[in-house]
């Protein structure tokens, strides 16, 4: 018990000087810059104690939870005993097709839940005039993610390099950018932001890292690392390529139904 | 009282709905593919249940104490046309905010240990510590200049696209030259600081700048510093692993 206090104090105290700086910061603007007293500086306080028993017991689910969630699936993911018995002399990077769909359905299901991305989606619909339905949108981002974590399961099984898959991306991306409609460039880029929330991150991480750990040949350091890299690229390339399919259709029913549309 | 408690039940439902997807793409395939009972599960249930407290009350705590100083203060400074203020605080604003951000000291941690384990760094829990804060330190430094050309940008008017396309291209020309054990961890630092303290901070000082100025538009403006923020840490964690190793 008196192990555990410690344990928890001395986590209490690390949390402190991370949260520090930004107390620090905005005080010292406060008091030199804006030269005003904080409104309500009561509740200011009460507030960063909050964030410091929060990011605390944060720590600590990190640790008991989120890393052993990840860790624990790719363990059990690629057991012998789950893997087909055929042609088990030499592994083929098919024999783990488990792996990709839990990759694809743990990117699918963090995303298309996302209250920002929701909020993102509503406002798209709303700018674009109902070309971009709110709900196809949040599909194709969770598409994108899916997929992306799908791949990057898979570049870590079968070891290709990381480079290889991002620069061909962002090629994609960037001629994607040339031809899309001006105005879903920001919410494009976006979308790969918003897919990245604080309880993904450590468990798609410790997802890649338990993969690289136990299938054979593979190292942590080299292979682990690059799935949040590919959940936050692949659903820039769905949304602007959901948009230019959209724009394209309507374009294509304007054509055909030339009554509907005057001049 | 009562609308106390119901705003921190909605919190906690937050919380547990960022959580839910998570839990539930694990037990389906706990059930349906492995078919065995999760290892530990005493210890998993307890950490799940700190995981939802903890964020509940940080969010809470950065809503009620730490947004609404920070967008009076992004207000202000917008509004005082003091050009050095503006880009120290700017600097500063993405410094402070993301040496805290939660995903940062998660995934910091991970590629310390990971290193660690093959002999890049001493396997000690100081040269472990150090080279995690070190890891820290940089992005969020990296995140301070995004800022700060991103502001600058945002005064100038000059148009996103270009600037992003450079940076892509540097992030390539950086890739050939940098060591294969920092690439991974580099390309997943862009991904990792725009999470929950960065982003609304960021983006109340894009939206305040943006109004102050005329012809600007908040949502591609603000949009504007996110993408820096998530480009910036790419680079200098490439140059990290250069210097470093």
């Amino acid at each position: 018990m008196a192990e555990l206090f410690a344990t928890l104090a001395g986590l209490a105290a690390e949390t402190g000087l991370n949260v520090l700086p930004v107390l620090v910061i905005l005080f010292i603007f406060q008091a030199f810059v804006v030269r005003r007293r904080p409104p309500r500086l009561g509740r200011v306080l009460v507030g960063f104690g909050q964030v410091l028993v929060g990011l605390t017991l944060f720590l600590i689910g990190l640790e008991q939870a989120l890393f052993p969630l990840g860790r624990t699936m790719a363990q059990q993911l690629t057991d012998p005993a789950l893997l087909p018995t055929f042609g088990a002399a030499r592994r083929s990077p098919f024999d783990y097709v488990w792996v990709y769909a839990f990759g694809a359905a743990l990117g699918f299901a963090t995303t298309v839940a996302e209250p920002a991305l929701i909020a993102v989606a509503l406002k798209a619909e709303d700018i674009s005039g109902g070309t971009i339905g709110a709900w196809s949108l949040r599909l194709a981002v969770a598409i994108g993610v899916a997929v992306g974590v799908a791949l990057g399961t898979f570049r870590i099984v079968t070891g290709t390099p990381l480079p290889y898959y991002i620069v061909v991306g962002y090629l994609v991306v960037i001629l994607q950018t040339w031809r899309a409609n001006r105005w879903i460039i920001p919410l494009a880029y976006d979308s790969g932001g918003v897919t990245t929330s604080t309880v993904t991150v450590p468990v798609v991480a410790a997802l890649g890292l338990g993969l690289a750990a136990t299938i054979p040949g593979r190292s942590p350091l080299i292979d682990g690392f690059g799935l949040i890299a590919f959940a936050s690229l692949f659903p820039i390339i769905s949304v602007l390529g959901y948009a230019m399919l959209a724009d394209r259709f309507s374009r294509r029913r304007a054509k055909t139904t030339p009554a509907e549309d005057p001049p | 009282m009562v609308r106390n408690v119901l705003s921190v039940a909605r919190l906690f439902g937050a919380s547990g709905r960022d959580l839910a997807p998570v839990v539930l793409a694990v037990a389906f395939f706990q059930i349906v593919v492995i078919g065995q009972p999760f290892p530990d599960l005493g210890h998993l249930l307890f950490g799940l249940a700190s995981v939802v407290i903890g964020l509940t009350l940080f969010v809470r705590g950065l809503k009620i104490g730490l947004f609404p100083l920070g967008e009076a203060l992004a207000h202000g400074l917008a509004h005082k046309r003091n050009l050095a203020a503006l880009l120290g605080f700017a600097f500063c604003l993405g410094f402070g905010t993301t040496v805290a951000e939660p995903a940062l000291i998660a995934v910091a941690d991970e590629a310390a240990r990971v290193a660690a384990a093959a002999n890049v760094i001493a396997a000690t829990d100081a040269a472990i510590a150090d080279y995690a804060l070190d890891l820290r330190l940089t992005v969020a430094l990296s995140v301070g200049v995004a800022l700060v050309i991103g502001v600058f940008r945002l005064l100038r008017g000059w148009p996103v696209h270009v600037l992003i396309i450079a940076g892509y291209v540097l992030v390539l020309v950086l890739t050939l030259f940098a060591p294969a054990e920092i690439i991974g961890i580099a390309y997943d630092s862009g991904g990792v600081t725009t999470s929950t303290i960065t982003v609304p901070l960021v983006a109340a000082l894009g939206v305040g700048l943006a109004s102050t100025i005329r012809g600007r538009n908040p949502m591609v403006d603000g949009f504007g510093l996110i993408a820096f923020a998530s480009l910036m840490p790419v680079i200098f964690v490439l140059v990290f692993g250069m210097v470093r190793g």
